[in-house]
């Protein structure tokens, strides 16, 4: 692939602790944003922006509506809303109904997402129970882009790698413990 | 297969088609609306309507008139849920009301409000504030099919326990449930409430202010418009609203890219509740 530009990352049931070993293992020089969607229950999503705050190298924050996609970022989708990229690489929130009973939903960010960075965009799917994630990130590969998926083997919850797997297939399908420096490698020059 | 950037090149000169359709055919004008929203929604209508592309529903849009109420039914604000993010409603019922006594007559109006379960939720804090009876809340939306949806105040039955939850967390004084009556997998809202309710059709980029509103609630409906349209609607707010009038946005929205933001003052930043800044001063002064 093109060198990457943005990274999008789709997690729910067990994402919290996922994130935290992906977050963990950036490297802080990491010139791309992250762009994430992960299912919470209760959870608000400031909470856990502050929590993974403390283990990421990398400032984490809510994706803020209008305003522009900051490299060195890792943004989470607020909680109840759809999260989109505009073509001008702002975000946008909307309240339209849930898709795979989630809102927010991977597979509205992966397509959105798509769109805008294409053949630069790096997808990842790690933990789930469902299925969201799967058609976002086919997209990503259909516009040329990277997927990246947990195995779903050693994941807390294998359905939605697996699903990911099925619906999508990868260009690298490895532990956990492996994406961090997969991602390192994929996007520092 | 065709490349994705012919394809989504070729889509968006559809969406630009389609949208020049919907305003030289019908007179709704789409073009400010944010496009990513905007073109998963034409995308959604074109395959609910048995549609293989966007061209076959502009050709539609074109040709059939009488579709029209479903189309913009499907360009128009989705359902939200009875007092969602309680902790607004608790603001509005603490905060808001106390100073909305003060006058003889409160006109609220909700703008957008899709299938009025917040039209109804607002409906209740009045009542149960006990202010209601000189209230007057105008719901308006873009979409026909909406208003008669909330006109009718019927709601799935499933949604009733997060609803309940919600009304409670909202700092509701009674139980929800003697608000309506359940039957089967529906539930119909007393009609009681709606006594006070004014249901309207109203095109929030194209129409004007029609009442003096001492409350606007808008949310999750400016996160659809661009910049300018959405700066456009602060305007109509801000001329709609009386002095020191209060104006209720969406948790998430950002107003930081509108100049005319400036004319309000939040009364709660983090629950998007504000104040109309420049009125309320000359208030004070008089």
């Amino acid at each position: 692939m093109k060198t990457a530009a943005a990274i999008v990352v789709g997690c729910s049931t067990g994402g919290f602790d996922a994130l935290k070993v992906l977050l963990g293992g950036l490297d802080p020089a990491l010139p791309q944003p992250l762009l994430v969607c992960c299912h919470t229950g209760s959870e608000t999503v400031e909470l856990l922006c502050e929590l993974l705050g403390r283990i990421s190298p990398l400032p984490v924050v809510t994706a803020a509506e209008r305003h522009a996609v900051r490299g060195s970022h890792v943004h989470l989708a607020p909680t109840g809303y759809h999260l989109l990229v505009e073509s001008d690489r702002r975000f946008a929130l909307s309240t339209d109904p849930r898709v795979n009973h989630s809102r927010p939903s991977i597979d509205v960010l992966f397509a959105s997402a798509a769109m805008v960075w294409r053949e630069t965009l790096i997808g990842v799917v790690l933990t789930g129970a469902s299925a969201d994630g799967a058609e976002g990130l086919r997209l990503v590969r259909r516009a040329g882009g990277c997927a990246i998926v947990q195995s779903p083997l050693g994941a807390q919850v294998p359905v939605m790698p697996q699903a990911a797997l099925d619906r999508a297939g990868a260009d690298y399908c490895v532990p956990l413990d492996d994406i961090p420096p997969l991602l390192n490698r994929l996007c520092l020059p | 297969m065709e490349p994705l950037g012919d394809e989504l090149a070729r889509e968006t000169i559809e969406l630009e088609l389609f949208i020049q359709a919907m305003h030289r055919r019908h007179g709704y004008d789409f073009s400010q609306y944010a496009p990513a929203s905007l073109r998963r929604r034409v995308r959604q209508l074109a395959q609910r309507l048995g549609c293989d592309s966007i061209s076959m529903l502009t050709g539609r849009a074109l040709h059939e008139s009488q579709l029209l109420p479903q189309l913009l039914e499907g360009l128009s604000v989705p359902v939200s849920d009875m007092f969602r993010d309680p902790a607004v409603f608790r603001a509005l019922r603490e905060q808001v009301l106390p100073v909305l006594a003060s006058y003889p007559q409160i006109n609220i109006w909700q703008a957008g409000c899709a299938h009025g379960e917040e039209v109804y939720s607002l409906a209740i804090l009045l009542e149960e504030e006990g202010l209601y009876e000189r209230s007057r809340i105008f719901a308006t939306d873009l979409s026909a099919n909406a208003l008669r949806q909330a006109e009718e105040g019927i709601y799935p039955v499933r949604e009733a326990k997060q609803w309940s939850r919600n009304y409670q967390a909202a700092g509701g004084t009674r139980s929800l449930v003697d608000y309506y009556n359940a039957r089967y997998d529906l539930l119909k809202l007393d009609d009681r409430l709606r006594r006070n309710i004014m249901f309207a059709q109203h095109n929030l980029a194209s129409d004007r202010v029609f009442c003096e509103a001492h409350l606007v609630l808008c949310r999750n409906v400016l996160i659809y418009f661009s910049n300018p349209l959405q700066d456009h609607c602060l305007a109509l707010f801000r001329d709609s609203l009386v002095r020191g009038g209060f104006l209720c946005l969406g948790m998430c929205e950002s107003v930081d890219f509108a100049g005319n933001a400036g004319d309000f003052a939040a009364v709660d930043a983090h629950l998007r509740i504000y104040r109309l800044a420049a009125k309320a001063t000359a208030m004070t002064a008089s």
